[in-house]
């Protein structure tokens, strides 16, 4: 009956040292550390993007700038809707406000790399091209011509 | 009590073995790179031009257009026009007729000289776009990797620059866009 009681020489157990668990600890912060990839700012839209094979990737990240444009996520919603909508930075904009945002990424970057500045385009697989299409005049306008239509990995079938 | 105590585990070494696990973790996790489709937009022009673009032969041309409804229409050469194509196919078709090379009479003469063209609705859903996009620059990559394995024996991937351009130069990327149908303006 008495199995899990004390052994028969009744021997103490000894304690589990607790002295490498500030290590842990530590390992576990060094690793979600690296892990976690800080955004610079929060999304706002769905973008769930479509599957593609042919990726490339981003050479130079400061360079680059983001452009999201989907549906406002659920907590927005509310105030604006479904409709596909872009995302600039941290705020909602318009198709007129990118010129305004690539002249604004240009004053960041020094002018020798201006022609190696690219546009990542995040987009939501539903959202119409007329959005799209919106976006892309903007940016030939405002001379920002590289653009990555970003996508993720698709295994080749077959 | 008893005399004999089970020693301690020696935690000395407990530092290691958090480092490797660290370690471990550092190289077996991806961090999760944005990568994506890369395009190089054409450059806009204020006012259209009133100079006609070079009348190309029409059997050096290769139509993809997607519809307001998803649909795929390919028109290679002087073929006809296929509905409902499978976006599966683009790239097989893509590449018979870029690298035709004057064998079969309605598609392309040669590679310097085919030009694929593809226009989009207002309403082609993103999705759709972009895989027909992925396609047709699949056929192309695929071209220029044959052909680089023909010529040098390596994938196009792994040659300098001089080499991509080298073959870039046989089979240069002629893949234009026209502007976007308007289906829903048309009623």
């Amino acid at each position: 009956m008495s199995k899990f009681k004390k052994g028969k020489k009744g021997k103490e157990l000894p304690q589990i040292s607790t002295a490498s668990l500030p290590d842990i600890v530590f390992m576990l912060l060094c690793f979600f550390m690296v892990v976690t990839k800080m955004r610079e700012s929060d999304i706002k839209v769905r973008t769930r993007v479509p599957q593609i094979t042919e990726l490339r990737k981003i050479e130079n990240k400061s360079l680059n700038s983001f452009i999201f444009i989907g549906p406002p996520s659920n907590q927005y919603q509310a105030q604006l809707g479904s409709a596909p909508r872009i995302q600039l930075n941290d705020a909602f904009a318009k198709p007129a406000d990118i010129m305004t945002f690539a002249n604004q990424r240009r004053t960041d970057v020094p002018p020798g790399q201006h022609n190696e500045m690219t546009v990542s385009m995040k987009v939501d697989g539903e959202v119409k091209m007329g959005l799209v299409t919106e976006v892309k005049t903007q940016l030939r306008k405002a001379n920002m011509r590289r653009v990555f239509y970003l996508g993720n990995k698709r295994s080749e079938k077959k | 009590m008893a005399d004999k105590k089970i020693p301690e585990i020696n935690a000395g070494s407990m530092a290691d073995i958090a480092f490797l696990l660290l370690v471990f973790f550092l190289v077996t996790t991806t961090i999760q790179t944005d990568a994506g489709l890369y395009q190089l937009l054409p450059q806009w022009v204020e006012e259209k031009s009133d100079v006609e673009p070079p009348k190309k032969n029409k059997k050096n041309v290769m139509q993809v257009k997607i519809t307001a409804s998803d649909q795929l229409i390919v028109e290679a050469g002087k073929q006809s026009a296929q509905i409902n194509f499978d976006v599966l196919n683009l790239k097989e078709r893509t590449i018979e007729f870029l690298t035709n090379n004057g064998r079969a009479d309605d598609l392309s003469e040669k590679p310097t000289m085919a030009v694929v063209v593809l226009q989009n609705d207002n309403g082609t859903s993103y999705d759709k776009y972009l895989n027909v996009m992925n396609e047709l620059n699949a056929a192309y990559n695929t071209i220029w990797n044959q052909a680089a394995k023909d010529e040098f024996g390596q994938p196009y991937e792994a040659l300098d620059k001089k080499q991509q351009e080298e073959i870039k130069m046989k089979y240069p990327k002629f893949l234009s866009e026209l502007e976007a149908t308007d289906f829903d303006k048309k009623k």
